[in-house]
């Protein structure tokens, strides 16, 4: 377990940012019974994420060492946690939720970063290139549908998606 | 005839025409038609849901809302588009006030979210609209001798609350699918952990990791190949396997094929058909015990 760094202030407010999010609404119940580390594979071979560290320190207000860190990103998106949690803390949910607030705040991964960009682009995670859209006929495979990026875009801008994105320069 | 909207996704479209000329073929045969939609976008799975989970439940309310003016049902084969659609139906369905909420940023896109339609997995299809019986009777290539390892990975079973595809805990529906193909379908440790495909690419050390242990596992059980339903579960262990042996000069040549591609060969679809070079593990051991 990493302890706090000395000096550094906490924010004893952290916890009802996060459960004011969609995904963190649950952090509260959290009575730090471990089932969730035991039930966690990434846990299980490192030391580098932790289900319910990332709770408990979120819960004593460690908002930078939660943001800025990299164990929220190492959440696999199982669930196998949140099946099990005995408080019915939807810990899958709240790593989105912490994952949310952290892109907001300009803490993007690259690999993330890449997505939020393909998106905008191309109303896809994973483009489908010219080449493979070409052998579908040949592998005996219909045309592909067109994408609703135009649909997608208004979407995207009505959440604020699309500036979210832009905030990464600043990270 | 039962129709469906088939919803394609990212990721078999771009890379894996194993998986949808397989399933294509299969369900074409067993009676069920596909409609391709126009205008369907990515699904907004977990990399999007970790962006920003109220552009998520839009962007897949999106997708559903075509399939309702549509008029039809969604398919999924993809297991991260089964968890996004499906989640998001099952959430926006259950609650007015969220429904609300996504509906106002819909309509900026001209759309209404009704909770119309239902989303399924492949195998719901298979299960709901085939079933078990009449599968069997249209299988005329049984599978005998053939030892498979069942994966299920994470989204087809959980979140369990939203999805109710099978008990997450102790899951049998890919099992009976497999033995009913005339296969055996084989135990093996750790059978429902993750593949690590979402840490690909943010940690992939991390995702090789959880690959080999599923890899370790299912040789030991002595499978001959390994049964996935998601497009990113089938990437972490067929290609993570020539990752694998990069890093860890580990070499397990252990074949993995989608259900879908073992159902087509049992259903006695050509093999010539199915695109099987997309495989980066060969899967001559397993068509040399089918043939």
């Amino acid at each position: 377990m990493k302890h706090r760094k000395k000096g550094k202030t906490a924010s004893p407010e952290f916890y009802s940012v996060v459960k004011s999010r969609l995904g963190g609404e649950t952090i509260t119940l959290c009575y730090q019974c471990g089932t969730c580390a035991a039930s966690c594979p990434v846990a299980k071979i490192t030391e580098r994420f932790n289900p319910r560290e990332v709770i408990r320190l979120s819960l004593l207000g460690e908002r930078d060492e939660v943001l800025t860190g990299d164990a929220i990103w190492l959440c696999c998106s199982c669930y196998n946690c949140q099946e099990r949690c005995p408080q019915k803390v939807e810990i899958a949910d709240l790593m989105y939720a912490l994952r949310n607030i952290a892109f907001k705040e300009g803490y993007i991964p690259n690999i993330y970063s890449e997505f939020a960009s393909a998106i905008l682009d191309n109303g896809r995670i994973v483009g489908v290139s010219k080449f493979v859209e070409k052998k579908r006929p040949d592998l005996g495979l219909p045309p592909l549908q067109p994408t609703g990026v135009d649909a997608l875009r208004k979407i995207l801008s009505a959440t604020g998606f699309d500036k979210l994105q832009q905030k990464k320069e600043g990270a | 005839m039962t129709s469906y909207a088939l919803f394609l996704g990212c990721t078999i479209p771009a890379r894996q025409p194993n998986y949808e000329l397989s399933a294509r073929k299969a369900l074409a045969k067993l009676g069920i038609e596909l409609v391709d939609l126009p205008n369907m976008t990515c699904c907004a799975p977990p990399p999007v849901q970790s962006i920003d989970l109220e552009t998520s439940l839009a962007v897949a309310a999106y997708n559903i809302c075509l399939a309702e003016e549509a008029d039809l049902n969604i398919v999924t084969l993809c297991s991260g588009c089964f968890e996004s659609l499906a989640m998001t139906n099952a959430m926006l369905k259950e609650d007015e006030q969220l429904k609300a909420k996504i509906n106002k940023i819909l309509s900026k896109a001209g759309k209404e979210f009704q909770g119309s339609k239902e989303v399924k997995h492949f195998l719901q299809v298979l299960m709901e609209d085939v079933g078990l019986k009449r599968l069997k009777q249209s299988v005329s290539r049984p599978l005998s001798n053939l030892k498979v390892a069942a994966f299920y990975g994470c989204h087809a079973l959980r979140p369990s609350e939203f999805l109710k595809l099978d008990d997450p805990e102790r899951p049998s529906l890919l099992e009976n699918l497999i033995e009913t193909l005339g296969a055996e379908s084989v135990e093996y440790r750790n059978k429902l952990k993750c593949c690590g495909g979402l840490l690909r690419g943010y940690s992939d050390d991390l995702a090789l990791n959880l690959a080999r242990e599923k890899l370790a596992n299912t040789t030991k059980a002595g499978a001959d190949c390994i049964a996935t339903l998601c497009p990113f579960c089938f990437v972490a262990l067929d290609i993570g396997q020539m990752q694998i042996k990069a890093k860890f000069q580990e070499t397990y040549d252990m074949p993995v094929l989608h259900y879908s591609e073992l159902l087509a060969l049992a259903l006695g679809i050509d093999q010539e058909e199915l695109a099987l070079q997309t495989h980066k593990i060969k899967t001559d051991k397993v068509l040399s015990k089918i043939f």
